[in-house]
C-alpha cells in the first residue's frame, strides 16, 4: 500500500450520475478506524417511485464552515488542509446549531454520545496519504479522491465548488462534477429530455 | 431419512440466520493486529482483491487493497462486510447428525463416526440401487483446487457419474455457448478492455448490484466518449444514464438481438474481410434473422423500433465494441441461444480479438469460471475436457492414475439430479457449497425431494436451510480458513491466502473429502498434503484441454498479481485477451454463427396468470443468501424480499407502496410487501431470490430448463397479484446510516 496523496492539494469529487446506491460508501465508513462502527456518510434516496438516483453526501468542507460559526461552544475546528472536524467532545453541548444550520445537511447530533459527528474525509487516512474509506471503495467511482492531475487526464467533467443557497454563497474543499463551469444554483432544476421521459414506451401508441 | 428433525423455526432459532454486527470483541476492542493478509473477496465472480486485518486467529477487519489492479481497493457492500462471517455465533465446529430427540435437533459426534456413517451409506445406497444412485451437488464459491478434487472424489472416491454444481444455475448458458461458437468457454477479454470500447452493451445484466465495480470499467469507456446500451425490463441503476435503453418484455431478448442483426445486415455494417476469414455459418444465422423486422421485434419485445435501430446503428457503427451479458439473458430455457445470438453480433461486426472488442459473460459466482472447467460439471472432466470423449478421458486417466474404464460417463445435471431424487432413482447425497432448496426453482418441490432422500451428508460452514434435511452435517471451512486459487470473470487465476484456521473442531474441505475417500477404500487417488499439490495435479490433468493451465504455478499468481489462461507452457505470458488476431479455438481455428430462430419462453403469462415474474439479486445479498443473511449490516440494507410493481399494474390491483401482495404461480404462492416503482415495466414484477421459506421466490419459478445448457429459466414466470391484508416494512432508503443496532 504506497499511496501518497497530498491532502492539501488532493481533489475529493462527488459525481452523482455515477451512483448505484449499492451502500458501499456507508458500510466502509463505518470501517474506518476512528469511526468504529458509526457512519458519517449519507447516501439519499431521492425518489424511488420515479427512479434509481441515489445522492451519497460527504461533508463538503466548506473553506468557511457554516457549522464552526454557528456553534456557541467554538467546538467544531476546521485543520490546515481545510478539513473541517467532527465536533471536540469535551466542548460539544450537543445544542445542534450546527445541524440546522449546514447548507448540506451533514452534521448528526448522535444522541448516544451527546455529540456532533460527521465526516471528517478520514482525516486519519488521508492525513497519512491515503484514500477515505468512501472513495476507497466506490465501485462506480462516484466518490473520487486524487489529485487533481489525475483527474484532469481520466475524468470528464469539471469540479466546481462553489454553490448559491439564496443569499449565501458558499466555497468547498469537496467538488461535484458538472457538466458546466460556474456555480451552482441549487434552487433551480435541471430539464431531462431523455429516454428516461418513458422508460418503457408506455406513451408510445402501439 | 432426510426430513427435517425439529420445526423450522426451532432449527432457525438454534442455528440462525442470526445476525452479526460487530467485529470480535466489538468496535472499541482496541485489538492488536496480528497479521494483514492479502487476499480476494468471497462472494461474486470480479473477485476484488481485499487485505484481510487478523488478531488472534480471528479476522477483525478489512483495509482496501490498492496494489491489486482488477479493482484498485474498491468493494461493495458484501465485500466491506464479508469479514463479519468469521467469528460468528451461527458457525459450525463440530461433525453433527440428525437427532430428532436431541433439543437442538442435531448432536455433535466424532469425525470418526460422521465419516464412517457417510461412507457405509454410500455404499449400502450403491450397492442397493446401484453405482448412480447416491449423487454429488457441489458449488462454484470454492477453490479451483477443490472444485477439481470434488469431480475426482465423485468419479473415483464414490464411482458415480451423477455430479453436478450450482454454476447450473448461472454460468452454463454462457459455457455451452462459448464452447458451440468460439470453442471456448472464457470471457473474451480482460476488464482492462471495457475502457477501450466505443460503445458498450449491456445484454440482461444489472451491473450496479451483481458486479458493481464493473461499473467503473464502463464510467472509464464513457469518459473516453463511448456510449453505453443497456437492454433490461428495469431501468437498473447503471441503466439510468444510460444512452440508449431497451426495456423490453422478459423473455424477448432474441427478438431485439436478431432485429439488430438485421439492421446490421441491411445497412451492411459488417466486417466483410473478418467473416470470411474466420468465421463459417454466416449466412445461415443471416437466413435465420430474415423475418426479424424492427416492427415485428417491437411488436414482440415492447421496445420502440427507433430505438433498436439506433442501437443497432451504435454497435454496427463503432470501431470497437464491447458487449457484457449476464444471467438476465441466461436464465431462460432459451439462455443458450440469447448468448449465441450476441456472438454472432461480436463476430459479424469483427469485434474479437481485439482491444476493446469482445461478447464477455459477466461470471457471477466468486469462482464461477475457474469452477467450471476442471471437472465437476456432470458432462466434464479438467482442462474444461468432454466426459465423453475417449482421448479425453485416458489423458485424464493417466494423470488420475487410474484405468480409464473407472471414469464414470455423463451425469445428470443439477435439476435433473432433482428430479430423479423426488422420482426415487437417486436416493442418497453428498452436498457442499449448495444450498438448492434456496436456489433451484419450484423450492416446493425441492423441497419434498429433499425430504424423499434415504442419506444425505452436508459439507457446510452454517447450517443452510438444505442442509435441515441432512442426516450428517460436515464442518467444512471458510473462504479465509483455506488456501488456494479461484479463477476470476476475466479468466484469471488469483491466489486465495488463509487468515486463519478452522475453529473448533471444524476442518478444511479438501481434508474432509480426502479422509472420506480413504473410509470409501479410494484413499491411493487422494494422499494430498496440500492444496498445491491439487492445483500441480490439476495443471498436468488441464495440459492440452482448452482451459490450460499448463505453466500457472502459485508463485507466478502470486507474483504477477493473477495469471490469465490459456498459460499452454512455463514462461508462457498467459492470454489476457482472447482471439487475437482472429484465431478461434476450434480445430480449424474459426468461429461459428450458429442461428438463432426465434422461440417463446417456457411459461408465458396468460389468463390465469396474467402477469411475468422475473427474479434476481439485490446489492446487499448474495445467492442464497447462507452467508449475507448472518450479516446485519448487509441485512439492515435490504432485509426481506419485496415485490416491484409499476404504479400502473399496482392501481389496476388497488395496491399502494407497502401493501402486502399476495403473488400466485402454478406452483406455488408467496405474499410480500410491494415497492411500487416506475422503473419496471407494467406486465412485470421483480422479486430477488435470495430468502427461504415463505420468502423464497423460488416457491413460484418452474422447472423448464434450456435443452442444451440446463440451465433454469429463472427470469419468466407467469403469476397473478392481488392485495393481502397488511402493510409491509419497505424500506425506503431515504437515509441508508449505521449506527444503533450496529454499534
Amino acid at each position: 500500500m504506497t499511496l501518497t496523496i497530498d491532502p492539501a492539494t488532493a481533489v475529493f469529487a462527488v459525481d452523482h450520475s455515477r451512483c448505484i446506491g449499492c451502500g458501499a460508501c456507508v458500510q466502509a465508513c463505518a470501517e474506518c478506524d476512528t469511526h468504529r462502527g458509526v457512519s458519517m456518510i449519507h447516501l439519499d434516496t431521492v425518489d424511488r417511485a420515479a427512479s434509481t438516483q441515489t445522492v451519497p453526501q460527504v461533508c463538503m468542507h466548506c473553506e468557511d464552515p457554516t457549522c464552526a460559526e454557528v456553534c456557541p461552544a467554538d467546538a467544531i475546528k476546521q485543520n490546515e488542509d481545510g478539513v473541517v472536524q467532527s465536533s471536540l467532545k469535551p466542548r460539544c453541548i450537543a445544542c445542534s446549531n450546527c445541524v440546522y444550520a449546514c447548507p448540506f445537511g451533514i452534521p448528526k447530533m448522535v444522541t448516544e454520545y451527546e455529540q456532533m459527528m460527521k465526516c471528517d474525509m478520514c482525516y486519519d487516512r488521508t492525513s497519512e496519504g491515503l484514500k477515505p474509506m468512501c472513495a476507497s471503495v466506490c465501485p462506480s467511482e462516484a466518490l473520487w479522491y486524487g489529485t487533481r492531475d489525475e483527474f484532469e487526464r481520466t475524468r470528464r467533467g469539471t469540479l466546481v465548488r462553489d454553490w448559491q443557497f439564496g443569499n449565501q454563497d458558499v466555497r468547498t474543499k469537496v467538488a461535484i462534477v458538472a457538466n458546466e463551469p460556474g456555480t451552482v444554483d441549487v434552487y433551480i432544476g435541471k430539464k431531462s429530455g431523455h429516454w428516461l421521459d418513458d422508460p418503457f414506451a408506455l406513451e408510445t401508441s402501439r | 431419512m432426510a426430513q427435517i428433525p425439529l420445526t423450522e423455526e426451532a432449527l432457525v432459532e438454534k442455528y440462525g440466520p442470526h445476525l452479526n454486527r460487530t467485529p470480535p470483541g466489538g468496535w472499541d476492542a482496541g485489538l492488536d493486529i496480528d497479521s494483514v493478509v492479502d487476499t480476494h473477496c468471497c462472494f461474486c465472480g470480479q473477485q476484488c482483491g481485499i487485505r484481510l486485518k487478523v488478531s488472534g486467529n480471528q479476522v477483525v477487519g478489512f483495509e482496501p487493497r490498492y496494489d491489486f489492479p482488477f479493482n484498485e481497493g474498491k468493494l461493495c457492500p458484501k465485500g466491506v462486510k464479508r469479514y463479519l462471517q468469521g467469528g460468528h455465533p451461527d458457525r459450525l465446529t463440530d461433525p453433527l447428525e440428525r437427532d430428532p430427540t436431541h433439543p437442538d435437533g442435531f448432536r455433535p459426534v466424532s469425525w470418526d463416526y460422521a465419516m464412517d456413517r457417510t461412507a457405509q451409506e454410500i455404499r449400502r445406497i450403491q450397492e442397493t440401487y446401484g453405482p448412480d444412485s447416491f449423487a454429488v451437488l457441489s458449488g462454484v464459491s470454492i477453490t479451483n483446487e477443490k472444485s477439481y478434487l470434488m469431480g475426482k472424489f465423485a468419479r473415483l472416491g464414490i464411482g458415480t457419474a451423477n455430479l453436478d454444481y450450482n454454476g447450473r444455475l448461472c454460468m452454463v448458458s454462457a459455457g455451452a455457448a462459448g464452447k458451440k461458437a468460439l470453442g471456448v468457454d472464457r470471457a473474451a477479454n480482460p476488464w482492462s478492455d471495457i475502457p477501450l470500447a466505443e460503445v458498450v452493451f449491456v445484454a440482461g445484466a444489472n451491473i450496479a448490484e451483481c458486479a458493481p465495480i464493473t461499473t467503473s470499467y464502463i464510467w472509464r469507456a464513457r469518459d473516453r466518449g463511448g456510449k453505453l446500451i443497456v437492454m433490461d425490463p428495469r431501468v437498473t441503476p447503471a441503466a439510468r444514464t444510460a444512452d440508449v435503453f431497451l426495456g423490453l418484455r422478459p423473455g424477448t431478448d432474441l427478438a431485439v438481438l436478431s432485429a439488430i442483426f438485421r439492421v446490421l445486415i441491411e445497412r451492411d455494417w459488417l466486417d466483410h474481410d473478418f467473416i470470411t476469414a474466420h468465421t463459417v455459418g454466416f449466412d445461415e444465422a443471416a437466413e435465420a434473422v430474415s423475418g426479424a423486422s424492427l416492427s415485428w421485434a417491437e411488436e414482440v419485445s415492447g421496445v420502440p423500433a427507433a430505438r433498436i435501430e439506433q442501437a443497432a446503428e451504435l454497435w454496427g457503427t463503432s470501431a470497437t465494441g464491447m458487449l457484457l451479458h449476464a444471467r438476465g439473458i441466461e436464465h431462460h430455457t432459451k439462455g443458450v441461444d440469447n448468448v449465441l445470438a450476441c456472438i454472432n453480433l461480436g463476430l459479424a461486426t469483427g469485434k474479437y480479438g481485439k482491444p476493446g472488442c469482445g461478447v464477455n459473460t459477466i461470471t457471477g459466482q466468486g469462482n464461477g469460471q475457474g469452477g467450471r472447467e476442471h471437472g465437476h460439471k456432470c458432462d466434464q472432466l479438467p482442462g474444461n475436457r468432454d466426459i465423453t470423449n475417449p482421448e479425453h478421458r485416458e489423458h485424464v486417466a493417466s494423470v488420475w492414475g487410474c484405468d480409464e474404464s473407472e471414469i464414470p460417463g455423463k451425469g445428470l445435471t443439477a435439476q435433473e439430479i432433482m428430479d430423479a431424487i423426488a422420482a426415487g432413482e437417486i436416493k442418497g447425497l453428498l452436498s457442499i457449497c449448495f444450498n438448492p432448496l434456496v436456489s433451484l426453482p419450484d423450492a416446493n418441490f425441492t423441497r419434498a425431494a429433499l425430504d424423499s432422500l434415504e442419506f444425505y451428508t452436508a459439507i457446510d460452514f452454517f447450517l443452510s436451510e438444505t442442509a435441515h434435511h441432512a442426516d450428517i452435517v460436515m464442518a467444512g471451512s471458510l473462504h479465509e480458513e483455506d488456501e488456494g486459487t479461484v479463477t476470476t470473470l476475466e479468466g484469471r487465476v488469483v491466489k486465495v491466502n488463509a487468515a486463519v484456521s478452522p475453529p473448533g473442531n471444524a476442518r478444511r474441505d479438501w481434508e474432509i473429502v480426502c479422509d472420506l475417500a480413504d473410509r470409501l477404500g479410494r484413499g491411493q487417488y487422494f494422499s494430498y498434503t496440500s492444496t498445491e499439490e491439487m492445483f500441480d495435479e490439476l495443471r498436468r490433468a488441464s495440459a492440452g484441454g482448452s482451459a490450460d493451465y499448463t505453466g500457472i504455478t502459485w508463485r507466478r499468481v502470486v507474483d504477477e498479481q493473477g495469471v490469465f489462461w490459456p498459460c499452454p507452457e512455463e514462461g508462457h505470458p498467459g492470454t489476457p485477451r482472447l482471439f487475437e488476431g482472429g484465431r478461434f479455438f476450434h480445430l480449424d481455428g474459426k468461429a461459428r454463427f450458429i442461428p438463432t430462430p426465434w422461440r417463446e419462453s417456457a411459461e408465458l403469462p396468460d389468463e390465469g396468470y396474467p402477469v411475468y415474474l422475473t427474479t434476481g439479486r439485490v446489492i446487499s445479498q448474495y445467492l442464497s443468501g447462507t452467508q449475507t443473511r448472518r450479516i446485519g449490516a448487509l441485512v439492515d440494507q435490504y432485509p426481506e424480499p419485496l415485490c416491484e410493481i409499476h404504479p400502473r399494474l399496482a392501481g389496476e390491483l388497488g395496491i399502494a407502496d407497502g401493501d402486502m401482495v399476495r403473488v400466485e404461480s402454478r406452483r406455488g404462492e408467496m405474499t410480500v410487501p410491494a415497492k411500487v416503482v416506475e422503473t419496471i415495466r407494467p406486465d412485470t414484477v421483480f422479486i430477488p431470490y435470495h430468502w427461504p421459506g415463505d420468502k423464497s421466490a423460488n416457491l413460484l419459478t418452474h422447472r423448464d430448463i434450456d435443452p442444451i445448457s440446463g440451465i433454469p429459466e429463472y427470469k419468466i414466470s407467469a403469476v397473478r397479484l392481488s392485495k393481502a391484508d397488511g402493510r409491509g416494512d419497505v424500506r425506503d432508503d431515504r437515509d441508508l446510516t449505521l449506527h444503533g443496532d450496529n454499534r
